[in-house]
């Protein structure tokens, strides 16, 4: 067992790091504010390869691993939570079903483009009244002389209307359940194909989050995902995936909230001296530093597991389920350490609360995290 | 176009702690960078090779784990790199130095130029490079801050000094030690990075490989003796005074009175 970091991950570290600190860090706090999506920085990404980093290179990707991804992630979203989401929507639930899924001419068509970074990616399976319960799905698709006709609406789009691809789930025969789901790639300005306002949201306010509305939307046959009816295998094994960048977002905005701690203690002095030399704060501090890296271990592993191909789906929901709460957790505490001043929105501690709070939402709630691990445990 | 650059891995001094007991260098586990300078050299060489379809050769005498620098130079688009690395090189001055990258670069061969970095941040001696360029008989021009032209035979180049710069062209080959304000050096690509472990090798060189006179390398080929290493007293902060001229000079005035200078 070596826990080492290879010479070639040592080197995506530092360039992860120089890239978040130089390039991403420095507008965060705006964004947040404006709630502005990051073009400038993602496009920096794209030519860097950042989007395509799993993927091979012969298929437009970097030719890296996920272990790299997920770090890409957790570096961007230390310094900004939302540039790190539109990462890994775009790699995790926009490129890789295509990757895994597709046909080679999908593939050719659809992900070679978002593994270079020409096309944004994206994947919509919630509805109004289907979240965690995913065969509750209404929108509807209807093969019709070489076409599938779309119609229904699609809630809380990550990377919704910025994205010009996108995974869409959809009931084609609603009588068998589950097994009526299946999953289309659908194009931005495709006739019929709109999207709602953008959501104004608690955190990640610089990622853009909008519904989708398809009415009468017809696209070509070809551009079912898998057969008719792999729809929920399709949506399940995504997040499979999907869960380790978002487990990987949380602990960059849980190693934040650290760093922020640590300075913030060492600075600022109560009865003369620093408040970093009072037991009450090292306490917070020395949990915080644990348990992010007991989350870093589980992230990191599943990362490996799935780089192995190795069964990775209850790995993934620990890891996620661990690290966003271990964000959720820290993040509060943070605000604690800096006191009055951690509640003003001058301080990053504030951004990063509200932040880390949806990581224990979307990709599946803690909840359904613990149903994954449950299931898993007691089968 | 055959370019040549030559690095140095050092000790990112940013990151440097000292023993506040001592007050010496801790340098274990000092994370290392490529030269900030030598990225200049590097980003230059890069810039101009891409579009007349160039070759860059990256070459860094050190110990093996200098390997780590260039492959950081292989992800930023270098074609290749060679590591001259060997006891023998062990203790050597600026002068051997030079004389090793000197014999190195002729066994590569054929080069229009070379770029180094003026100066590594840990020694800060700006002498590697032009006595590379003695020992390789070809002009050397120092703190290039602009290219102004560069065609098969000519090199122009603005040329920093403390108050202003010159312009000066130089025969090709030449080599030219680069100043941070010639460029921004790019980021490694992800695509890179797995270039340069996966797909291509750093050369390891040896003095026997490169042919070096073994009385002109190492400890026994540098004519430079360390007499004493000190730490300098610390300088006080220098005063800004402010106000209009005749009010700055009056303040000076009274400054000097108070300290019995004048």
């Amino acid at each position: 067992m070596d826990f080492t970091l290879s010479k070639k991950h040592e080197m995506f570290r530092t360039l992860f790091q120089e890239f978040a600190t130089q390039e991403v860090a420095p507008m965060a706090a705006e964004i947040d504010e404006s709630g502005e999506f990051p073009w400038v920085t993602i496009k920096k990404m794209a030519s860097l390869g950042f989007l395509g980093l799993p993927f091979p290179k012969a298929l437009g990707g970097a030719g890296a691993d996920t272990l790299a991804y997920i770090m890409a992630v957790e570096e961007i979203s230390c310094a900004c939570a939302a540039t790190g989401v539109v990462l890994s929507a775009h790699v995790s639930l926009g490129a890789h079903p295509v990757y895994q899924f597709g046909t080679p001419e999908q593939k050719a068509l659809f992900m070679v483009p978002q593994a270079k970074g020409e096309k944004l990616g994206a994947f919509a399976l919630t509805e109004p009244n289907a979240g965690t319960d995913a065969a509750g799905q209404q929108t509807i698709a209807v093969l019709e002389g070489g076409e599938y006709v779309l119609n229904g609406t699609k809630v809380f789009i990550t990377n919704g209307e910025v994205a010009d691809i996108y995974i869409v789930f959809a009931m084609t025969d609603k009588s068998k359940g589950l097994k009526g789901i299946s999953a289309f790639i659908m194009e931005k300005g495709t006739p019929g194909f709109t999207f709602g306002p953008q959501e104004n949201k608690m955190g990640i306010r610089a990622s853009s989050t909008t519904e989708l509305i398809f009415e009468d939307c017809r696209i070509p046959a070809s551009n079912i995902l898998g057969k008719e009816g792999d729809g929920f295998k399709i949506a399940m094994q995504t997040l499979d995936g999907g869960r380790i960048g978002i487990a990987a977002q949380a602990l960059g905005i849980a190693q934040a909230a650290l760093n922020e701690s640590v300075r913030y203690a060492k600075e600022r002095q109560q009865f003369g001296k620093p408040i970093g030399t009072f037991q009450a704060m090292q306490w917070m501090i020395a949990d915080m530093g644990t348990e992010i890296e007991a989350a870093r271990l589980l992230v990191y592993r599943a990362a490996w597991l799935k780089d192995m191909r190795r069964p990775f789906s209850k790995e993934a929901a620990m890891a996620k389920l661990y690290a966003s709460e271990t964000a959720m957790k820290h993040t509060v505490k943070a605000i604690q350490i800096h006191g009055g001043y951690g509640y003003m929105k001058d301080y990053k501690v504030e951004r990063l609360m509200r932040d880390a709070k949806i990581t224990e939402i979307y990709e599946g709630t803690s909840e359904v995290q613990r149903m994954v691990i449950s299931a898993s445990l007691l089968k | 176009m055959k370019i040549v650059v030559c690095i140095k891995q050092v000790p990112n001094t940013t990151e440097v702690k000292f023993d506040p007991k001592t007050g010496t260098l801790i340098r274990e586990g000092l994370p290392t960078i490529i030269n900030p300078e030598d990225k200049n050299a590097l980003e230059e060489a890069l810039a101009i090779a891409a579009p007349l379809g160039g070759q860059v050769t990256v070459i860094s005498m050190g110990p093996a784990q200098a390997d780590y620098a260039l492959r950081e130079t292989l992800a930023m688009g270098a074609h290749e790199a060679v590591l001259l690395s060997d006891r023998a090189f062990a203790g050597a001055d600026t002068w051997a130095t030079s004389y090793a990258l000197a014999k190195a670069i002729e066994k590569h061969g054929e080069f229009s130029l070379i770029f180094c970095g003026r100066q590594a941040i840990d020694g800060d001696t700006a002498q590697v490079g032009p006595e590379l360029a003695e020992h390789l008989d070809i002009p050397h021009v120092t703190y290039v801050r602009r290219i102004v032209s560069l065609d098969e035979k000519y090199v122009v180049v603005e040329r920093a000094l403390e108050d202003g710069y010159e312009v000066v062209e130089s025969t090709l080959p030449a080599l030219l030690t680069t100043l941070k304000e010639l460029n921004v050096p790019r980021y490694p690509s992800a695509s890179g990075i797995v270039t340069a472990f996966d797909e291509k090798k750093v050369a390891v060189w040896t003095a026997e490989t490169v042919g070096a006179d073994p009385a002109k390398i190492g400890l026994k080929g540098s004519p430079t003796q360390v007499k004493r290493t000190f730490t300098p007293s610390v300088k006080g902060t220098g005063k800004i005074l402010t106000g209009t001229h005749k009010e700055a000079v009056q303040q000076l005035v009274q400054e000097l009175r108070a300290k019995h200078v004048v």
